[in-house]
């Protein structure tokens, strides 16, 4: 079916600015356009992964059990962004193929998921806003969003939409430092990682717990994540009061952040190489002694013939040197070496995402317009090895149809099917929507058979 | 609870387990003099004004203890410890009825019975409020022996964290699922593992009072429907008048602080004046244009007024010497007018921030000649009200209705279904403080969506 493809060149102005430096990227106009999104998404290849989609919003009300709620999948939000910014919102599907076939009919350039609702988000004008009867979410993933952008400050590389891989990093870190607190301190289990398709990622935790949870308690675990508080106005935008960290900080400082800062991000950022980066640094050293001590050294030694990378990490030893005879000097100078730390590596979550249920999340396996790259899941045991430049785009899985190398079912057992996406959609099912799934089921049984058991109670005298 | 005309109570003895706070979780069972129902509401309002006044003002957490303990001595203090049980129970539980009514009024009531509690609840000693968490029937076991062991060291690590250069790490620690500990969570004051808090002796307040509110919370739910099936018609000729007066009895928000619908602007106010203000104000408002002066009743009553709704000090200014200055010239209104102008802002003399008059303030002075100031429903002719009505948009039938209640001396209630007629709402809390009228006003004229069809 290989056609001339219409190029949708007035929107992809913006991408014709990326540095050659960065051209991992096909060219923008073979990315993305709405041909490709029709076969991505339609017709015979099914390349989006509806029935997995599907398994995992339902969380195991499949109707197979008596205890299960036939309508669960129903009352779940979702939203299309169409061609040309056209925004639907509440839609619901009763089943699989009502949202398979809606999303065909439409060919949505964005699919968000919302909460399940207490009704159906269809029939919302039915029920007022008081009384007891009242259209309102009752569940919904606990969600982040961590976006490049959010880290312009503390990058050198790239700004604004662009990524590389000398500041995807960062996201690498934050996905560490998130994941290993999701599940050591909050105790949750089935958490989904997902790339946002240029310049982020996203988080979905899905256990029952942690879909119940009300506004207030999702603000409380991402007020427990902030440490950033940085705007225009203030140098200094991480503040780590007290005379020791948090154990969480303690724990994310010594087994991720420190390593990261002195070892790959000196490397890829060199931030204490010129003038303008280290005077960004003596700015947050709320002591103007310390300060000149420092830029006097500093300034001296510019004729040197280190290497960018040595001279940051020499600059780095002679302020940790300093801060460590001199912090007694002020309490805002105790754990200014952490601050600064943290202040360059620590996660920077989008926190209105998390705070309220009612907030849309794209859904995982979209296509992302402005690249072309699908949003497919990271492993965050193996994040490292995640390269945001080399997740499949639109027209490569497209290439591969057309030139009919690979089978377009995904066959768990079959090592050797090598379509582009069937390691992503293996790695979906496998990892974390078959563990979800069984645990789900276990609750459904549990739960009815205490339904039941009460039930019998009430009938004994 | 059994209410009764005077007739000699017989002392309650459900309080068996004697908790030094009550937690409210049922209706007590006890007998209740009609009077007693009324004063003890009144009293313990005065006590959770004052609680609001304190937050207004930015009390620190030591602050408002002590202010909790003065204003709980002063108003519901008796020599017999089980009477004074008595009126706090009764009082909130009569305190329930008044504002379970509409939201506004639970929210208020909400936020300052959990902040009552929490300041009496830290202002116990430690075996009583272990007492206190016992009573909420919270489920959560101390942490002990090796478990506690184990976490010592992460444990002195958060009180390090907080500020503590030693470390003591409390004697005690309760295991309590994270999401009962909200504000401890955001805060990072607590050690978090695997699902669980863990938190000190020191930090109970937080759990109880997170409890405390959700109780609370759906009891006023509850309330609300069983007053307006039931109980509202069934004590139409005895609780409920008390009730209803309760509210619009002045003890409620006081306005000094403009909340998010003030900061109009000197250009809007010509028809902010005509869309939200409550007549009493567009009357004086009208006469400043049309005589460009007003006496001092007038300035006082419709100078605070503007206060409240958010007009600077500076706008003040600006409005009122431009009205002035037609008539009496600049250097009279400054030397007069531009004083107690900016007195009333609280930047001179006493500076006393003055707070707006009230409706039973408002409804009590008595306007002389020449005077505008005053409640348009008590203090005009019925000619001029139903003319003044009639400008404010009210069809005759609409009128009737409020000429009757201005009959029956009901001012409070005139006004209110004023309101109701102009926006086409019912206004279930009744109107007690024009800055309410205001606000009210405003949010059903900011609102977009259109009424969900039913």
């Amino acid at each position: 079916e290989r056609k001339m493809i219409r190029e949708e060149i007035e929107s992809r102005e913006d991408e014709k600015m990326i540095d050659a430096a960065q051209m991992n990227n096909p060219e923008p106009e073979e990315c993305f356009n709405v041909n490709y999104l029709r076969i991505y998404y339609g017709g015979k290849s099914n390349l989006f992964p509806y029935s997995d989609i599907h398994k995992w919003l339902s969380y195991g009300h499949d109707g197979k059990h008596p205890g299960c709620d036939e309508y669960y999948f129903g009352r779940r939000e979702f939203s299309f962004t169409l061609e040309n910014d056209v925004y639907l919102r509440y839609k619901s599907f009763k089943n699989a193929s009502s949202m398979e076939d809606a999303i065909k009919s439409n060919f949505p350039y964005k699919i968000d998921i919302g909460a399940v609702y207490s009704v159906d988000p269809d029939k919302r004008h039915a029920y007022s806003q008081t009384g007891t009867n009242v259209f309102t979410p009752v569940e919904r993933e606990l969600v982040f969003d961590i976006d490049i952008t959010d880290y312009d400050d503390v990058r050198y590389c790239c700004s604004g939409a662009d990524v590389c891989s000398k500041c995807w990093p960062l996201i690498t870190v934050a996905i560490k430092v998130i994941h290993t607190s999701l599940t050591e301190d909050f105790g949750f289990k089935h958490i989904l990682w997902v790339f946002s398709g240029r310049r982020g990622v996203h988080c979905w935790v899905c256990d029952p717990k942690a879909r119940r949870m009300t506004n207030e308690q999702r603000s409380a675990v991402a007020e427990y994540f902030r440490v950033y508080k940085g705007n225009e106005n203030n140098a200094r935008k991480v503040a780590l009061m007290g005379y020791s960290l948090h154990p969480f900080l303690a724990r994310s400082y010594v087994d991720y952040l420190k390593g990261f800062f002195e070892g790959e991000l000196q490397a890829t950022q060199s931030i204490f190489s010129t003038k303008d980066k280290y005077e960004k640094i003596l700015a947050m050293i709320s002591d103007e002694d310390i300060q000149s001590e420092l830029r006097g050294k500093w300034e001296n030694s510019a004729r040197s013939s280190l290497s960018e990378e040595a001279i940051s990490l020499v600059r780095w030893e002679q302020l940790k040197n300093t801060l460590q005879s001199k912090k007694h000097k002020a309490p805002t100078l105790r754990m200014c070496v952490e601050e600064i730390v943290f202040t360059f590596t620590y996660p920077r979550i989008d926190l209105e995402v998390s705070k309220q249920m009612n907030h849309l999340l794209k859904a995982p396996f979209c296509v992302h317009p402005k690249t072309g790259r699908v949003c497919v899941p990271i492993d965050p045991n193996n994040c490292d090895e995640f390269d945001p430049l080399a997740v499949p785009t639109l027209s490569q899985l497209i290439e591969e149809i057309n030139s009919g190398g690979s089978r377009m079912d995904v066959d768990d057992d079959e090592d050797s099917d090598t379509s582009l996406l069937a390691k992503s959609i293996k790695f979906f099912r496998s990892s974390f929507l078959e563990p979800l799934l069984k645990s789900c089921k276990e609750e459904i049984e549990s739960s009815y058979k205490t339904k039941i058991g009460k039930s019998k109670d009430s009938f004994s005298w | 609870m059994e209410v009764i005309r005077s007739q000699k109570r017989t002392p309650s003895n459900d309080t068996v387990s004697n908790p030094k706070i009550p937690l409210y979780l049922t209706a007590p069972q006890m007998e209740v003099r009609l009077e007693e129902f009324e004063l003890f509401a009144i009293d313990r309002l005065r006590v959770l004004k004052g609680v609001s006044d304190g937050l207004a003002r930015g009390r620190n957490p030591k602050e408002m203890d002590d202010l909790v303990d003065t204003l709980w001595k002063e108003h519901m203090r008796d020599p017999d410890a089980s009477v004074m049980l008595n009126k706090d129970i009764i009082s909130h539980f009569v305190l329930r009825l008044v504002y379970c009514r509409s939201d506004e009024l639970k929210k208020w009531f909400l936020s300052m019975e959990t902040a009552l509690f929490r300041h009496r609840f830290r202002l116990q000693n430690f075996e009583a409020q272990r007492a206190i968490v016992g009573e909420f029937g919270l489920p959560y076991k101390a942490v002990t022996g090796a478990e506690l062991e184990g976490l010592k060291e992460r444990l002195g690590q958060v009180v390090r964290s907080l500020g503590q250069i030693s470390p003591t790490v409390e004697a005690v620690y309760y295991k309590v699922p994270f999401e009962e500990v909200p504000d401890l969570v955001a805060s990072r004051r607590v050690l978090i593992q695997k699902g669980f808090a863990f938190v000190a002796g020191s930090q109970l307040v937080s759990l109880v009072v997170t409890q405390f509110r959700s109780h609370i919370s759906k009891a006023l739910i509850l309330t609300n429907r069983k007053w307006t099936t039931t109980i509202r018609e069934r004590e139409k000729d005895r609780l409920t008048p008390i009730v209803e007066a309760l509210s619009t009895s002045y003890l409620g928000p006081d306005y000094s602080q403009s909340t998010e619908y003030a900061e109009i602007s000197l250009k809007d106010i010509d028809q902010v004046a005509k869309s939200s203000f409550p007549l009493c104000m567009r009357h004086l408002f009208e006469k400043v244009r049309e005589d460009h002066h007003l006496k001092h009743g007038g300035r006082m009553q419709l100078g605070l007024f503007l206060k409240g709704v958010g007009l600077k000090l500076d706008d003040a200014l600006a409005f009122w010497r431009a009205e002035f200055t037609k008539k009496v010239g600049s250097e009279r209104f400054d030397k007069e007018y531009a004083y107690s102008i900016r007195h009333n802002y609280g930047k001179e003399g006493k500076r006393t921030d003055y707070t707006p008059y009230a409706c039973q303030k408002i409804i009590l002075s008595a306007p002389g000649a020449g005077d505008h100031h005053g409640c348009p429903y008590r203090h005009f002719s019925e000619d001029n009200l139903r003319a003044a009505l009639g400008r404010m948009g009210l069809s005759s039938r609409g009128m009737e209705g409020v000429m009757d209640q201005v009959r029956n001396k009901h001012y409070q209630l005139a006004c209110t279904m004023t309101f109701e007629a102009v926006y086409g709402t019912s206004c279930d809390a009744g109107i007690n403080h024009p800055n309410q009228y205001f606000e009210e006003s405003q949010k059903i004229l900011k609102s977009k969506t259109p009424p969900a069809p039913v």
